[in-house]
Order: structure tokens, then sequence, then C-alpha cells
């Protein structure tokens, strides 16, 4: 037992450190401290200057471009990005894609997209979800019919983050309806720009429109677009979860949204006396602070046995679920201390720049609309409940 | 960074675990209790034969431990089986005791039981109460919960030698004899099965006075609260344990009571709880060491989430149960008592909150 990091793990946390101090600019890292809306341009800035250190996809073999750090570096990394307020990268043709790729895609695909992703010159989307299909997800619809050397593909797909940005969508597609629903599903490559495609944007709780409804009507996609296998879909899927799950507990986002939180909570009064000084809600705060002490070693125990190479199981549900409550509940410790001035739907603050007004104290504009957005983290990536029912079938057998 | 235990740990902790599994089952814990006796004899004897006490102190003491990790390794194993032998007094004192190499070497041996006399009945949780008095040499006072008063051979009493009542200052320990004149011991039974004491003191000679005061107090306390977290850890997993056979076992409705989602579901949030349970004592056996402002703050952060996950636990476990996990035939009533209780030692749940919340402020 040994809960130091090692001379070399503390020499790069220092170097990720003082790059992300001398690389990311001032007003980039102010957007993500006080929650305002990024652009596309501001992901695109920040891809752009990941790539150029090499340390764009910290999870790909060098082969590829990647920076094959073991799963301890990857977790330094993420700290220090969440720390020094720098925004989150859009993973899903880094971190979900590109594995599927590596690990089932033809040669021919590898060396046709692996680079466009690391170059930024694809954005890609998440066509998962459909609306008959969410937790039951192997229940998709979405049909794909062999017609020549095509598919072609009907139906629909929803909750598709950041669609309206992407150019590609990678798809779970239904190719064979007569077989049980896992054994007949197939993972298509889509040009967001085929004929046939429409994006239609769903406004959520939070006012944002991050989120997307996207409809295929007799779209005709190549059929050297599929990856692997016809009817393999649902193995790769699955694949693709895991990987999703890295960085699954979000130690590094509590962190900061705790500090955030101690910081507003000692600035804004009440009865005369900081917010922080108030015994309840000095107790929420303690509590949460503790849950998170534990978690975050729950997290380096399942981190550093993944570097030794073992691979998490059912733990990364455990993550999951013990992860977001305490996000959700930092979320809420903002919007409460925050207090009256988190009434006000501030848009304009939130979509503006540096000098746009606003009205309450530091953080009052994204408080409420943080928190409603962050419902999110315990449905989606397998809701909550699914991921429960997985710990008790996997870890315990029931 | 490692998680993995030292081979030595991983030996200690085998071999604990293989004689408790083998000697130390719920019938023949049970029948001890019952029998009024405070623990088995031969139980204990086996413990110090296996060196579980000597793993307690460190090699410059005369021990092959005394880290935070040997601590919680065997603390865990303890908890698993319901040990209610007192080993726990070692812990308390051991810092206190370690410049008296032949009361140490006498506990690690098994020929003597040294414990803490210290929390008075207006204290509550806090450690720096102390309204007994040292004056012209002798001691007075009163002394509560003692834990293994009336076992005890040796007792470590903290007496004021000036300042007042909760004054930090001026407290001091003396090594006392539990048969010198004015010491009276009123011997009880906890409702978890362990023995405590009320000790009084009227004009008593102490045997000698030890170094230390509130400081030092405070790092034996600290060394407690990770003995009794690991311990209380060890019982949570026991207690999973037998959840987790019951739910597979037992039908209604005709399938087993595990196949209902309602119950899978609470499984898994016990599990998940058990595993911060883990990390907390984790962090506090890591920080044992550490500057006494992080580890104070890790004693409260660990404490305070042991007493939350153990009641819920202990809830949910009996809840699954139902009647069965209610009576003092079956096992889990027992883990049920000790975890309870655990939260009742050392500081509970909201007083570790509230330490901790003045500890992060300062």
């Amino acid at each position: 037992m040994d809960l130091n990091y090692t001379d070399e793990q503390n020499a790069f946390r220092e170097e990720v450190r003082d790059w992300l101090i001398e690389t990311l600019p001032r007003d980039l890292t102010e957007k993500v401290r006080l929650g305002k809306r990024l652009t596309k341009q501001d992901s695109e800035n920040w891809h752009a200057m990941l790539n150029a250190r090499g340390w764009l996809a910290p999870n790909w073999p060098r082969q590829y471009g990647g920076a094959e750090w073991d799963a301890v570096q990857r977790q330094i990394f993420e700290d220090e990005c969440c720390r020094a307020h720098a925004p989150r990268l859009v993973p899903f043709g880094l971190s979900m894609l590109a594995p599927v790729l590596m690990a089932f895609g033809s040669e021919e695909q590898r060396q046709r997209f692996l680079p466009r992703i690391l170059s930024g010159e694809d954005w890609w989307c998440q066509g998962y979800s459909e609306p008959g299909a969410g937790s039951d997800l192997a229940a998709l619809k979405t049909r794909a019919v062999r017609d020549g050397d095509h598919y072609v593909v009907n139906g629909q797909k929803t909750w598709t983050t950041l669609g309206q940005h992407a150019n590609w969508i990678f798809c779970l597609v239904r190719t064979d309806p007569d077989v049980k629903k896992q054994e007949g599903i197939s993972f298509l490559l889509i040009d967001m720009k085929t004929p046939g495609i429409t994006v239609r944007p769903i406004v959520l709780v939070d006012g944002g429109a991050e989120v997307n409804e996207v409809f295929f009507d007799n779209v005709r996609v190549p059929a050297e677009n599929l990856v692997g296998e016809e009817n393999k879909g649902w193995t790769y899927a699955k694949y693709l979860l895991t990987h999703e799950r890295t960085n699954i507990a979000g130690v590094g986002f509590s962190n900061a949204a705790l500090e955030t939180v101690k910081e507003v909570a000692s600035k804004v009064q009440s009865g005369g006396k900081p917010l922080a000084e108030n015994p309840h809600f000095a107790a929420r705060i303690a509590q949460v602070e503790i849950d998170l002490m534990a978690m975050a070693t729950t997290n380096l125990r399942v981190v550093s046995a993944a570097a030794k190479g073992q691979a998490p199981g059912a733990e990364s549900s455990m993550l999951k679920v013990k992860g977001t409550i305490i996000r959700q509940e930092l979320t809420s410790l903002l919007r409460r201390a925050v207090g009256p001035d988190a009434l006000p739907f501030q848009e304009d603050y939130l979509d503006g720049g540096d000098n746009a007004e606003m009205m309450g104290p530091e953080h009052a504009a994204a408080s409420s609309p943080s928190y409603f957005n962050n419902r999110k983290l315990s449905i989606f990536g397998g809701s909550n409940e699914v991921q429960r029912t997985i710990i008790t079938k996997a870890i315990m057998g029931l | 960074m490692d998680f993995n235990l030292t081979d030595e740990r991983r030996m200690l902790q085998d071999s604990l675990g293989r004689f408790l599994a083998d000697t130390y089952d719920h019938e023949t814990r049970r029948k001890t209790i019952a029998s009024g006796a405070p623990y088995d004899r031969k139980t204990y004897e086996g413990l110090v034969e296996l060196g579980v006490l000597g793993a307690l102190f460190s090699e410059d003491t005369g021990g092959f431990g005394g880290a935070g990790f040997d601590i919680a390794v065997v603390f865990e194993e303890l908890g698993r089986a319901g040990v209610i032998e007192p080993v726990l007094p070692a812990v308390l004192v051991g810092s206190l005791v370690a410049q008296d190499a032949d009361l140490v070497e006498a506990v690690i041996s098994g020929g003597a039981i040294a414990t803490l006399t210290h929390a008075e009945p207006l204290a509550r949780y806090d450690l720096n109460h102390v309204a007994s008095r040292v004056s012209g040499g002798v001691l007075t006072g009163a002394k509560h919960h003692v834990l293994n008063g009336a076992q005890a051979t040796h007792l470590i009493v903290s007496a004021r030698e000036s300042g007042e009542d909760w004054d930090k200052d001026g407290i001091a320990l003396f090594l006392v004899d539990p048969a010198a004149a004015g010491v009276t011991i009123t011997d009880h039974v906890n409702n978890d099965g362990t023995s405590g004491a009320t000790v009084v003191l009227e004009n008593v000679v102490p045997s000698a006075r030890l170094e230390g005061g509130y400081d030092a107090l405070e790092m034996a306390n600290a060394r407690a609260t990770l003995a009794i977290c690991a311990e209380a850890l060890g019982a949570m997993e026991a207690a999973k344990a037998l959840t987790l056979d019951y739910l597979k076992e037992r039908k209604q409705f005709g399938v087993p009571i595990g196949k209902f989602q309602a119950l899978q579901h609470r499984m898994a949030d016990v599990l998940i709880e058990i595993e911060q349970a883990r990390s907390a004592v984790i962090n506090l056996a890591g920080h044992l060491d550490a500057d006494p402002v992080t580890r104070e703050r890790h004693v409260s952060a660990t404490k305070n989430l042991i007493g939350r996950v153990g009641a819920l636990v202990v809830e949910e476990t009996v809840q699954m149960h139902g009647g069965i996990g209610m009576t003092d035939e079956y096992a889990l009533s027992h883990f049920a008592r000790r975890i309870t209780m655990i939260d009742h030692w050392f500081g509970d749940v909201d007083h570790h909150l509230a330490r901790f919340i003045a500890l992060s402020a300062a």
C-alpha cells in the first residue's frame, strides 16, 4: 500500500500543469470556469492545441498518433485539465469510435478516418439512442437494407450530442429484423452530408440545445462504411461502451465544482455572515467533500489496477453511480449557494464574451442551467438503474 | 501508487483469517457472550500466538508492524469474524506506552492488557475534556466507557495537572495499577457484547507518569479510530456476504428474492458504499503519519463516512433479510450491533462532520 504518486508521475503532472498554464488562453478558461456556453470554434481550438502537442489521444497507441499513456497518467491529465478549467474534449471520435476502428475496423477505414479525427477535419457524433431504444438499446429500429454496394437507411436517432456540428455519425442500425434483437445489429459510418439526413435540435431544460434528433430518409451509405461484420454491431457497441466509461467517476470535475461551491459560499452572505459559516450549508459541503475524498481513492484503486492490466468490469458501474451522485449534489449546492440570483435566465451572458454583464455573484448565471443540464449524468451512458443491475448481475451473480 | 498489500501483510491477513474461520464460528462466540464472560481466553491466546498483538507495534518498540496498514489489515479480519477479544486496547494505548519496553513486551506476549482510561461523563466525544485532577501526586476523578477496564492489568489514566476542564494544555497521563488503593472498577457489558467499565479514582497513587499530553491522546485516538473503522469495514463485508447468500437462498413467490429488482438495487448501493468505506479506511491508514492537521482531517472524514455507511449497511441488510435478520441466533444481528456501536466510539457521525468542518476552516 502506497498512496503516493511516483517521482515520474509527479514530474508528468508538473509538465502537464505548466503546459496548460502556458497554452490555454485566459478567455477560454474563464468561459469554462464560469459555466458559459462554448462555441464550435472553442472546441476546435482546444482540439488543435492538444493535437499540436501530441496529447490529443491519450489512450491511442503511438502508431496511430496517440500518446499511449497508462491509466494513471490519463487520470493525472484529466485532473490537471479540470483544475486548469480546460474545455471538455468532444469524445465521440477520439475515445469512442477510434478504439472500435482499431479493434474491428478495416485497415482502409483506419487509414481513412483516424488521421482525420486527430486533425479535426471530421467531427463525429453518436447514433445510438432512438425514441423507442433508451436503456433497452438493442431494441433499436433504424433499418439498413443492403442494395447492391450500398445500404439504404431509414429511421430516427435521438439525444445526438453536438450532432449540429458533426459531419459524420456512427450508427447502430438493424440489418436483420428476424433474429434475436442483439444479433441483427450492424455498425455503420454515415456521412452527415448524404441526402436524406435531417438534424433537428432538441431544446433542453437548461435552455440550450446540445442534443438533436437525426432523421434518416432513404439514406444511401456505401457498403465499405460497414465496420467489421454485418450483424456483429452489438459486440462493437458493447466494446465502445466500456471506453465511454473511462474517467466515468469525474473526480476532476467534482474537485473543480467543489472549489467553486466553496468559493461562492465564502463570498455570499447569509444572516450577515458568509454562507460557508451557516452550519447546515457547511454540513452539506463537508459531507459531499468526505464522499469525494473516498471516491477519489476508489477511482485510483480502479485506475491503478487498470494501469497494471486488469480490465475494470462492474467497478466502472460503481464509479458511475457514486461519481454522478456526487457531481449532481455539487450542482445542487452551487444553485443553492447562489440563492435568489439563481432565478434569472441570463442567456446573453452565457453566450457572451468577457464583457457581458451578469446579475448576481460570480457563477450565478450558470448555476441553474448547470444544475438542470447535469440531470443527464445519471441518465446517459447507461442510467444509474441500469448500472445497479449490472453491479448485481456481474459482481454478485444475482 | 500501489493498492496491494505487502507480502508480509498479506500473510498476516491470510493466517489471521484462517485462524478465525477455523476457530471463531458464530455459535462459539455466541456461547461466550451468553456465558457472561468478557472474552474467550483461548481465542485471545491464539491471537497472541499468531502475532496479532505484535503487528500493532513498531519494530523500535518491540513489535513488527505498527503502521496504519498493519492496523487496518488486522482489524478488518477481526471485524469480519466479530472478535470481542481485547485487541483494540493495545492500539488505544500503543503509542502512549511505547516508552515502557517491559509493558509493551507484556502486551505483545499476552501477559498484560493495558487500556486507556480517559473519557469522562461530561466529555461526550470531546477529547480535551478532563476534569479528573492530579494534586499532590494523587489522582482523583471519574472515568467511564473504559474499554475492557475490568479485564485490564494496567490503566493509562488521563488527569489534569493545570488549567480548566476543557483546556487542551495541562492534561497528563499516568500508569495506574487497577489493584491500587482508591481504584473502584465497575464492569458492564455493551450492546455488542464487548466489555466496558466505569473507573472511579479517589486519591490514587499512580505507578508512573508517562510522557505526553493532549497531542499524544489525539494520536492514540487517531490510531484507535483507524482500527475501529477497519473493524467496521470487516463487519460490513461479513454482513454483505451473509445477505448475498440469503438473497440467493431465500425463496418467496416461487423465486429467490434476489431476483427482485427492488432488492438488487438496494444491494448494489450497499456494495458501492462498502467500497467507499474501504477507500476511507485506506485514506486514514495512509495519512496516519501525516502532519497532525492532515491526519485529523482524515480521522474525521473517515469516521464520519464509516458511521454513515455503517448505518446504511446495517439497516439495509437487516431489511433485506426480513425478520430472520433481527434474531440473536443469526450472525447478522451481531454484526448489526457491532457496526452500530462503533459509531459511538471516538466520535460519531455528527461529531466528526462538525469537526471536519472546523478543521477544514482552520
